[in-house]
C-alpha cells in the first residue's frame, strides 16, 4: 500500500482519524473519510485515470466536481457495478473498488492510442464520408469494429440487487444549491415562515466555501447559517440530492443518493430515491463552473481547472502538484495560486492580460509567485503527465501569439478561462441566456415566472454579494408565496470578505499555435474528444448553426453534456464566423442536469410489480385447485385446470367437453360491470348500444354492441334490467375501463341533461358462469328462492335470490352456447360461492374450466371476442348487422354509413375448417383465393380451437364477402412456416345454430 | 408536470387525469345523419398552437369530466370547470 | 463538390483538413420557383432531391424556418423498419426500406443504416396470433419476417427478462432482420447535399408566415425573408402541419402531440438489435457510440411544447427495466422530445390538398423517420405529376370522410392512442 505522497499534514475537511482503503485498477490505496475518489487518487499521486473516447489519449483528473470530463471510472463489482461514474463526485468509502475504462490491455499501455496518430483522418464527421463500400451494406461490416471501439465503461452483467423509491414533496420555496447564496436564500425564506426545501448536490452544505482555506471567516458564517437552518422546522435540507430537471408548473425531478456513499445501502434504505417536488417558487443558487482555455495538448494529465486545484488543496488537503503553473485570463485563479503557494508548492502565473490590479499584484509578489503577464501557455508538453509548458507572448486583444518565450517546467498546470453560471435548469424551461461581455459569461436573460436566480449563478462576484443576493431572492420568493419578510432581512452574522470582481476578464477562449510550432491537438470537449480543428472543419463544411455544429462534431453530447465545453465551443465558433456570441446562440439544455439511473426513475415498479396485478376474488382458491394462470391485460386468470400429467390441450378439451356433456363452472369476475341507474337509463342505453334497451322488460337481459363514434365496434356484453330505472351492464374484460370512461364522457359532456348515474362495480362483484345441460339442476339444488323452471326463468332471464346465505344475481345468459347461468355475488362472498357450487358439483359431474376452454366453446358457437373486435371491424363484418336498430340513432349510427364501411367486399365473419381431413388451423393465417398467395389476401384466421363437440379443428376468420361463400374452399396461408392449408368456409355457428341448447 | 385544479378535489397531478381531447367540437345531435358534420366533429381538428379547449377526466379522483383551457405551447392552464357546466360554444371560462 | 471516400479523407487529412467544400450552399431566396417545399427536415429535403433527380425539376427550393434537420428528423429514435400490415402501408414502408438500403451509395453520404434487426416481443397467445398475422402479410408482400419462439428470442437477446419475475413473460417475438437503425442527422444532411448538387436551393432561417393566393389557388408563400412565388407549394412540416395549413384556411384530421426520447451514457456493446416491448409501448436500441436510445408513449395531450414531462419519463424507465433488468444502474444522460402530427388513424397523409397549388405531406405520427425516403419519393411524384404514386394513393385527406381509415393499431379516432 503506497503512501499518500500528495497529502498535506494539516488542514482540509477530511477526517484523518478515519482512514479508508480502496482499490483502483487492482492496486490498493489509502484515503480518508471526506475524500472523493478523485482527491484520494491525487493524494496517492495518481493522475492518469482514463483514456479518451475517440483517440484513447491519456487523461487525468480535470475538475473537482460534477463538471469533471475525464475521470470516469467503473465503480463496484457484480450486480452493483456501475460504469462511467464521475470520480470527483464519488465519496470515498472503505473497501471501494474502482477501475479505469475504455483501455486495452491497460490504462498505462493502451493499444488503441495508436488512433491518436491519425486523428486528422478521424476528424469530426469522418464516418459520414467513408465506410460506404465496396458493397451495399458495407457499413454493417465496419460498424462492428466501431461499436467495439466506442462506448466508455462495461455494461452491467448482473441484476441490480438494490431497491429504489419514489417520493412526493411539496414546498413554498425550493432553493437549489447549498452554497453561500442558497443558504442565504433558505435562511431568508425560512425565517419568514415559508416551507423551504434546500437541495444540495454534495454531501456537505457550503458549496464553494468548502474549497476555501479552513478556519476563515466564511467557515464561521457557514456554521452559523447551517446551524440556524437546521433549527428551523419549516426548512428541509436535502444533501446528496440533485435537481435534475425543471418541469412544467414548477415541478422538479430530484435524485437523492441515499446509499451511494456506503459500500451497500443500509438494509432499510433504498439505494436512491427519486423525488417529484412541487414548489410555488424556485431560487436557483446553482453556482457557476469554471471553464478551460483551449491550447495545444491541453488535455494532458496534470492540467486541471484552477478552482479544482484550490478545492483539492483546501478541502481535501491534497497537493496535486509541487511545481505549479497557473494559466488564467481573469483574477479568480489567483486564489488558487496563493493557496497552493501557501501549501508549499512552487507557483508561477501566466496571465494573458498585460497587467493586473495593484492589490493582486502586491499579493503575488509578497507570496513569491512569478508572474508572466501578457503571456499565454501555448501548449503543454509531457506524455502521461504534464512536464513543462510553453509560454509565449500573447496579445489578448488581437489574439496574436509570438514565438515560444520560455518553457516552464511543472507537474501541474491550473487553468482558468472564466466562469459559466450553471443555468441548465432555466435552459430546460426554454429561458433565453444573454451574453454579458463585461464578465464574459452567459447569464439569465428573461427569467420564467416563479424562478429567481441568486449568487454566482447570477454572476455575483464575491461571497458577500452572493450571500446578499441569496437573502434578497429567498426573501422575495417567500413574499411571493404570501409570507411577510422576516424582521431582520439580510443581516449577516459575520463579516464576509470581498473577492475579485469578474469584470477584469480578458475573454480569451483559445490560444493559437505559436508560429513555426508543429501541430498539437487542442481540445474543447474532452469527453467526446472534440477539438478546435473539428469546429473549424465543421464550419468550413457549412455546419454553421450551433445545433449543426454540435451534432456534426458531437460537441457537448457526451454524458457531461458539455459542462466545461459548451461555452468555449460557442466562443470559438463565434470567433471563426466573425459574429458576436449572442448572434450564434446556444444549444438547448435538456434534462437531466446530471445523469440519473434508470432504476431510480423506475422506482418500485419493477419485476412483478412493473404493473399492478388484478386477481379475481377466487384467485387463491384457483391456485389451490391447481389452476394454471394466464395474464390477460392486468388480470391473472385461470387458463386451465390440469389433471395430473395433462397437457393444456388435453385439459381444455376435457373441460370443454364436460361443459357440453354435463356442466362446468368458470370464473368470469374480470368482466367489466357497470351499474346504470336513473330515470333516463333506458334512453341512455338506447343511445350507446346499437340495439334497443328501452324495450327490455324488467327481469330480462339482452346482448348489446357498442360502436365508436366512427362506426367501428368497440365492445359487447349483456345488460340486464333489474328495475325500471336500474340496469346492470357487463363489458369485456379488456374493454371495461374504456367503456366506463366513454359512458361518463357522454353523460357529462354530450348529454348532461340525461338523468343517469353510472358506477363501475367490476371489483364489487364476483362472477361465475355455470354452463352445460346440467347447469339448471346444479343451480336449482343450491338456490331455493328462485323458480328455476325453464318457463319461469327462461333464456335471457334475470333473477335475484340467494345461494345458500349469499345474495346473488342470476343471469341466464350463455357465452358457450349451452344452457348457462352467470351468478353474481358480492366480491367478498366469491370464494364461498365458488366452494358452494363446487361442493355440490360431483353429483352433476361438474368441472371447473379455464379461459382456454371458454375460448373453445365460444369459437364453436361463433361468438366474437377480442381477436374479432380488433378496432377495425363493423357490425356487419361480424355478421351482426341485425343488431343495428333502424328505429333510433345511436353512437356510430351516422358514420357507420360511410362508403368504406358499407363496401360489399369487406371481410365478413365466417367459420372455417380444414377442407381435407382434420388439420389444425393457425390463427394469423392469411386467407387467399386458391393459389393466389400475394398481397393482403381476402381475409385472415382470427381464432382457432379444437372443437370437442365436432371432434375436429375449427376456426373463425374474416373473408371478403364471406357470408356468400359458404362451402367454398380457399387457402389459409402461413408463410412464416411455409404452410398452405385449404379450408372450407362455413357458418361461424358450428354448434347448435338454432340455439336449442340455450333454451332447453 | 401539468397540475390541474379539479373543481371538486383541488389541484392535482396530471397523472390522476385522463385526457379526453379537443372539446371545441362536440358531437352533432345523435339524430343528425349528416356525414360531413359527423366527419368534421369526429376527425377534423383546429389543433391550435396556443389556447386549446380540451377535456380531462379526473379518473383517479372524482371521475368528473372537466373542461380545461390550456395553452399548447406553454402548457399553462387558464381555467378548469366541470364539463357538464360548459358548452363547447361557451367562452374561455366555460360559461 | 468533394466526393466522399476513405481516399479523400486521407488526402484531406494530409492537407490539415483544409479545402473541404460546403456540404450544401446556403441559398438566398429567389423571387420564384416551380416548386417550393416548406420544411427542411428529411421529408422535405428528400422530396426536393427526388423532384430534381427523378422528375427533372430545375427550379426547386426548400425553405426551413430554423436549420435543416432541426425538427423531428433529429429528434427521433432512428428506427427503420417495414413491419406494417394494413394494405396501403405495407408496400409503402417496404419501398422506404429499399430506398434506405441504397441511400448511402445514392447520396455519397454514409447514413449508417445498420440492419441489425428488430424484435417485437409478444407476451400473450393473442399477441402471438397478431404477430403471426402481421408477419404472414409481410412475407406475402416480399418483406422479411420471422416468428420466434421464447427460446429463439432468448438466444438472440439473452439480456431480456426471462426470469420468473417478469410481470409479462415473453412468449415469442416477430423479427425483421432488415429493420434497424440509421443516423438521423445524416439523412437530412445527405439529402441536402444531394439536392444541392441537383440545383435545389436550400434556404434556412426562412419561416412561412402565409400563402400567396390568386383566384383560389396557392401561388407562393409569404416568408420572413419576403414573398416567394411558386407553381406548386408542398408542405413537409410534420408536427406543425395544422399550423401552417391553417394559414391557407385548411383544417386537418391531425392533432399535435409530444413524443419523448431518451439516451443513456455510452457503454460497450450490450444490445445488438432493436427491441420493441410488446407489453408496453417501448422501444430501445444501442447507438454506435454506445448509448441506449429509448422511446415510449406520447405525453398524451395536445402540445407544441417540445419538452416532455415526468410521467412519461417514469413510465419509460419502468418499461426499460421491465424489458431489460440489467439497465437498472445505467443512467439517462439526455431526455428530449419532438412534436408529432398525430392523425385520426395513425397513418400519414401524402396528398393534394383541396386548394389548387397546395400539397400536403404530413401526419407522420411517430413513424416519420423510417418513411423519409419513400415519403420524399411519393411526394415528389405527387407534386410533379399532380397525382399520387400508387404507393401513396391511399394516404388521402378524404379517407376519413369515405370510411377508408388505415388503422394499423385499431385505435380509432383517438390520435394520442395510436
Amino acid at each position: 500500500m503506497s503512501e499518500q505522497t500528495g497529502r498535506l499534514d494539516r488542514g482540509g475537511r477530511i477526517d484523518r482519524s478515519r482512514p479508508m482503503s480502496f482499490v483502483f485498477d487492482g492496486r490498493a490505496y489509502r484515503g480518508f473519510f471526506g475524500d472523493t475518489l478523485a482527491s484520494a487518487l491525487l493524494a496517492n499521486g495518481v493522475h492518469l485515470v482514463g483514456r479518451s473516447f475517440k483517440y484513447h489519449r491519456p487523461r487525468g483528473i480535470y475538475a473537482a466536481g460534477v463538471e469533471e470530463p475525464n475521470a470516469l471510472v467503473g465503480l463496484r463489482q457484480g450486480g452493483r457495478h456501475e460504469p462511467n461514474v464521475v470520480a470527483t463526485t464519488v465519496e470515498l468509502f472503505d473497501g471501494l473498488e474502482a477501475s479505469s475504462q475504455h483501455r486495452w490491455p491497460s490504462l498505462d499501455f493502451d493499444v488503441m492510442s495508436v488512433i491518436d496518430r491519425f486523428s486528422r483522418v478521424f476528424a469530426s464527421g469522418f464516418y459520414y464520408k467513408t465506410f460506404m463500400g465496396p458493397f451495399r451494406g458495407a457499413w454493417m461490416f465496419y460498424e462492428k469494429f466501431i461499436r467495439r471501439a466506442a462506448g466508455f465503461g462495461d455494461p452491467p452483467l448482473e441484476p441490480d440487487p438494490d431497491r429504489y423509491e419514489k417520493g412526493h414533496a411539496f414546498c413554498d420555496v425550493l432553493v437549489i444549491g447549498g452554497g453561500p447564496s442558497g443558504l442565504a436564500a433558505a435562511l431568508a425564506a425560512g425565517r419568514s415562515g415559508a416551507r423551504v426545501v434546500l437541495v444540495e448536490d454534495g454531501a456537505e452544505l457550503g458549496g464553494a466555501l468548502l474549497s476555501r482555506p479552513q478556519g476563515g471567516d466564511t467557515d464561521a458564517w457557514l456554521a452559523s447559517a447551517v446551524g440556524e437552518l437546521k433549527g428551523l422546522p419549516n426548512v428541509r435540507l436535502m444533501t446528496r440530492t440533485t435537481v435534475f430537471g425543471a418541469y412544467d408548473n414548477l415541478v422538479f425531478g430530484l435524485l437523492e443518493r441515499v446509499g451511494d456513499h456506503l459500500p451497500v445501502p443500509a438494509p432499510d434504505q433504498p439505494r436512491q430515491r427519486y423525488w417529484i417536488l412541487r414548489a410555488r417558487q424556485a431560487v436557483l443558487a446553482t453556482g457557476m463552473l469554471e471553464r478551460p482555455i483551449v491550447f495545444g495538448n491541453n488535455d494532458l494529465p496534470g492540467v486541471m481547472l484552477a478552482s479544482a486545484g484550490r478545492s483539492y488543496v483546501n478541502r481535501y488537503a491534497v497537493i496535486p502538484g509541487r511545481s505549479v503553473v497557473v494559466f488564467t485570463n481573469n483574477d479568480t485563479a489567483y486564489g488558487a495560486a496563493l493557496d497552493l503557494k501557501a501549501a508549499g508548492a512552487d507557483v508561477a502565473v501566466v496571465d494573458v492580460r498585460g497587467a493586473i490590479g495593484a492589490e493582486l499584484d502586491r499579493a503575488v509578489r509578497e507570496a513569491g509567485i512569478a508572474l508572466h503577464a501578457g503571456c499565454a501557455v501555448a501548449r503543454a508538453n509531457g506524455r502521461k503527465r504534464v512536464r513543462n509548458v510553453e509560454v509565449c507572448v500573447f496579445d489578448a486583444v488581437r489574439g496574436r501569439i509570438g514565438a515560444t518565450k520560455s518553457r516552464l517546467p511543472c507537474d501541474l498546470l491550473l487553468v482558468s478561462g472564466g466562469w459559466t453560471p450553471t443555468l441548465q435548469l432555466l435552459g430546460q424551461r426554454g429561458a433565453p441566456l444573454a451574453y454579458d461581455d463585461k464578465r464574459a459569461m452567459l447569464i439569465a436573460g428573461a427569467v420564467p415566472a416563479g424562478y429567481r436566480v441568486a449568487g454566482s449563478a447570477a454572476g455575483e462576484p464575491g461571497v458577500r454579494q452572493r450571500v446578499a443576493s441569496g437573502m434578497r431572492q429567498g426573501g422575495a420568493a417567500a413574499e411571493a408565496c404570501g409570507y411577510a419578510p422576516s424582521p431582520e432581512p439580510g443581516v449577516l452574522p459575520v463579516r464576509l470578505p470581498d473577492e475579485p470582481a469578474m469584470t477584469g476578464i480578458a475573454p480569451v477562449a483559445v490560444i493559437p499555435d505559436p508560429p513555426g510550432a508543429g501541430y498539437r491537438k487542442k481540445f474543447v470537449d474532452f469527453q467526446h474528444d472534440v477539438g478546435y480543428d473539428d469546429i473549424a472543419l465543421a464550419l468550413s463544411e457549412g455546419y454553421e448553426s450551433i445545433e449543426h455544429l454540435k451534432r456534426y462534431t458531437t460537441l457537448g453530447m457526451a454524458p457531461d453534456q458539455g459542462k466545461t465545453s459548451s461555452f468555449n465551443a460557442l466562443a470559438i465558433a463565434a470567433q471563426m464566423l466573425g459574429r458576436p456570441i449572442a448572434a450564434v446562440g446556444t444549444t438547448t439544455f435538456r434534462p437531466p442536469y446530471r445523469p440519473v439511473s434508470i432504476g431510480a426513475l423506475a422506482g418500485a415498479e419493477t419485476g412483478l410489480h412493473f404493473k399492478p396485478t388484478r386477481r379475481s376474488p377466487m384467485h387463491d382458491l384457483h391456485a389451490r385447485n391447481g389452476a394454471v394462470f394466464i395474464t390477460t391485460g392486468l388480470w391473472l386468470r385461470p387458463w386451465y385446470y390440469p389433471m395430473p400429467g395433462e397437457s393444456i390441450r388435453e385439459a381444455y378439451v376435457r373441460e370443454a367437453d364436460a361443459v357440453r356433456k354435463s356442466v362446468g363452472m368458470v370464473d368470469v369476475s374480470s368482466l367489466g360491470k357497470i351499474d346504470v341507474q336513473g330515470p333516463d337509463a333506458a334512453e341512455f342505453l338506447n343511445r350507446v348500444y346499437t340495439n334497443a334497451f328501452d324495450t327490455l322488460p324488467v327481469g330480462r337481459a339482452r346482448y348489446g354492441v357498442m360502436l365508436r363514434p366512427d362506426g367501428i365496434v368497440i365492445d359487447d356484453g349483456t345488460t340486464s334490467r333489474l328495475a325500471e330505472h336500474h340496469y346492470f351492464m357487463t363489458t369485456t374484460t379488456a374493454g371495461a375501463g374504456a367503456v366506463m370512461t366513454f359512458l361518463e364522457y357522454l353523460l357529462q359532456t354530450a348529454w348532461p341533461d340525461l338523468k343517469v348515474q353510472v358506477t363501475s362495480v367490476t371489483s364489487q362483484w364476483a362472477a361465475i358462469a355455470v354452463a352445460g345441460p346440467r347447469s339448471r339442476d346444479l343451480i336449482a339444488s343450491l338456490v331455493r328462492d328462485v323458480d328455476m323452471e325453464n318457463a319461469a326463468f327462461p333464456f335471457m332471464g334475470v333473477r335475484q335470490g340467494h345461494l345458500g346465505a349469499i345474495p346473488v344475481r342470476l343471469l341466464r345468459i350463455s357465452f358457450s352456447g349451452e344452457m348457462a347461468y352467470e351468478i353474481y355475488a358480492p366480491a367478498g362472498c366469491g370464494e364461498t360461492l365458488w366452494r358452494a357450487i363446487s361442493d355440490a358439483g360431483p353429483a352433476f359431474d361438474l368441472v371447473p374450466y379455464g379461459i382456454e376452454a371458454l375460448g373453445a366453446l365460444r369459437i364453436e358457437k361463433g361468438h366474437v371476442a377480442g381477436a374479432e373486435i380488433d378496432g377495425r371491424t363493423t357490425l356487419a363484418d361480424m355478421g351482426l348487422a341485425r343488431m343495428a336498430s333502424k328505429k333510433k340513432p345511436f353512437i356510430g349510427s351516422a358514420l357507420m354509413q360511410r362508403e368504406g364501411l358499407l363496401d360489399a367486399h369487406r371481410p365478413q365473419l365466417v367459420g372455417l375448417e380444414s377442407a381435407s381431413g382434420d388439420m389444425a388451423l393457425r390463427a394469423g393465417a392469411i386467407l387467399c383465393e386458391p393459389g393466389r398467395h400475394q398481397g393482403h389476401g381476402i381475409g385472415f384466421v382470427s381464432s382457432v380451437t379444437y372443437s370437442p363437440a365436432l371432434g375436429r379443428h375449427v376456426a373463425l376468420g374474416f373473408v371478403s364477402r364471406g357470408l356468400s361463400r359458404e362451402g367454398d374452399v380457399i387457402d389459409a396461408v402461413f408463410p412464416l412456416r411455409g404452410e398452405v392449408t385449404p379450408v372450407r368456409v362455413r357458418s361461424a355457428h358450428f354448434v347448435d345454430p338454432e340455439g336449442r341448447r340455450l333454451n332447453a | 408536470m401539468l397540475r390541474i385544479a379539479c373543481p371538486y378535489c383541488g389541484e392535482r397531478d396530471q397523472v390522476e387525469f385522463t385526457y379526453g381531447g379537443d372539446a371545441a367540437s362536440g358531437f352533432p345531435a345523435l339524430a343528425d345523419a349528416d356525414l360531413d358534420r359527423w366527419t368534421d366533429a369526429v376527425f377534423i381538428r383546429d389543433n391550435p398552437r396556443g389556447e386549446h379547449r380540451e377535456l380531462w377526466q379526473h379518473q383517479h379522483g372524482c371521475r368528473q369530466w372537466l373542461y380545461v383551457v390550456r395553452d399548447t405551447v406553454t402548457h399553462a392552464i387558464q381555467s378548469v370547470v366541470p364539463a357538464r357546466d360548459a358548452s363547447p360554444a361557451a367562452g374561455a371560462d366555460g360559461r | 463538390m468533394t466526393h466522399y471516400s476513405a481516399f479523400t479523407l486521407i488526402r484531406k487529412a494530409l492537407g490539415a483538413n483544409r479545402g473541404w467544400t460546403r456540404a450544401w450552399r446556403n441559398a438566398e431566396p429567389r423571387a420564384g420557383y416551380d416548386f417550393v417545399i416548406v420544411g427542411g427536415g428529411g421529408h422535405g429535403l428528400a422530396t426536393a432531391y427526388y423532384l430534381a433527380k427523378e422528375h427533372g425539376a430545375a427550379s426547386v427550393a426548400v425553405i426551413e424556418k430554423g436549420y435543416i434537420g432541426g425538427g423531428n428528423t433529429g429528434r427521433n429514435t432512428t428506427i427503420v423498419r417495414s413491419n406494417y400490415m394494413i394494405d396501403g402501408n405495407t408496400r409503402f414502408y417496404e419501398k422506404s426500406l429499399q430506398l434506405w438500403e441504397e441511400m448511402s451509395g445514392e447520396l455519397n453520404f454514409n447514413v449508417m443504416l445498420s440492419q441489425r434487426g428488430q424484435l417485437n416481443t409478444c407476451h400473450s397467445p393473442a399477441q402471438m396470433d397478431a404477430a403471426a398475422r402481421r408477419g404472414n402479410i409481410m412475407r406475402m408482400n416480399g418483406i422479411d419476417a420471422e416468428l420466434l419462439t421464447r427460446e429463439e428470442v432468448r438466444r438472440r437477446v439473452p439480456i431480456l427478462d426471462f426470469s420468473d419475475h417478469a410481470r409479462f413473460p415473453i412468449l415469442g417475438a416477430l423479427w425483421q432482420q432488415r429493420a434497424g437503425v440509421a443516423r438521423h442527422d445524416a439523412v437530412a444532411w445527405g439529402y441536402a447535399r444531394g439536392a444541392d448538387r441537383h440545383g435545389v436551393d436550400i434556404i434556412q432561417g426562412c419561416e412561412v408566415k402565409g400563402f400567396l393566393q390568386e383566384q383560389g389557388r396557392i401561388v407562393g408563400v409569404r416568408t420572413t425573408r419576403g414573398d416567394i412565388r411558386a407553381q406548386k407549394v408542398g408542405l413537409a412540416v410534420a408536427g406543425h402541419t395544422s399550423h401552417v395549413a391553417r394559414m391557407a384556411g385548411l383544417r386537418l384530421p391531425i392533432e399535435t402531440h409530444l413524443l419523448q426520447a431518451f439516451a443513456t451514457e455510452p457503454v460497450k456493446p450490450m444490445l445488438h438489435c432493436v427491441v420493441s416491448f410488446g407489453a408496453a409501448h417501448f422501444y430501445v436500441s444501442q447507438d454506435d457510440k454506445g448509448g441506449l436510445v429509448m422511446g415510449s408513449d406520447l405525453d398524451g395531450y395536445n402540445s407544441y411544447g417540445q419538452r416532455g414531462d415526468l410521467p412519461i419519463v417514469e413510465e419509460t424507465m419502468a418499461d426499460a427495466k421491465a424489458l431489460i433488468p440489467l439497465l437498472s444502474r445505467l443512467r439517462v444522460v439526455r431526455q428530449w422530445s419532438g412534436v408529432m402530427d398525430m392523425t385520426m388513424d395513425g397513418s400519414p397523409i401524402i396528398s393534394k390538398s383541396p386548394i389548387d397549388g397546395l400539397y400536403i405531406d404530413g401526419g407522420w405520427c411517430y413513424g416519420g423517420f423510417k418513411a423519409t425516403p419513400a415519403s420524399g419519393w411519393c411526394f415528389a411524384h405527387t407534386l410533379a405529376k399532380d397525382r399520387p404514386h400508387e404507393l401513396n394513393e391511399r394516404f388521402t385527406l378524404d379517407r376519413f370522410r369515405r370510411g377508408h381509415q388505415l388503422d394499423e393499431k385499431g385505435g380509432g379516432p383517438t390520435p394520442w392512442a395510436h
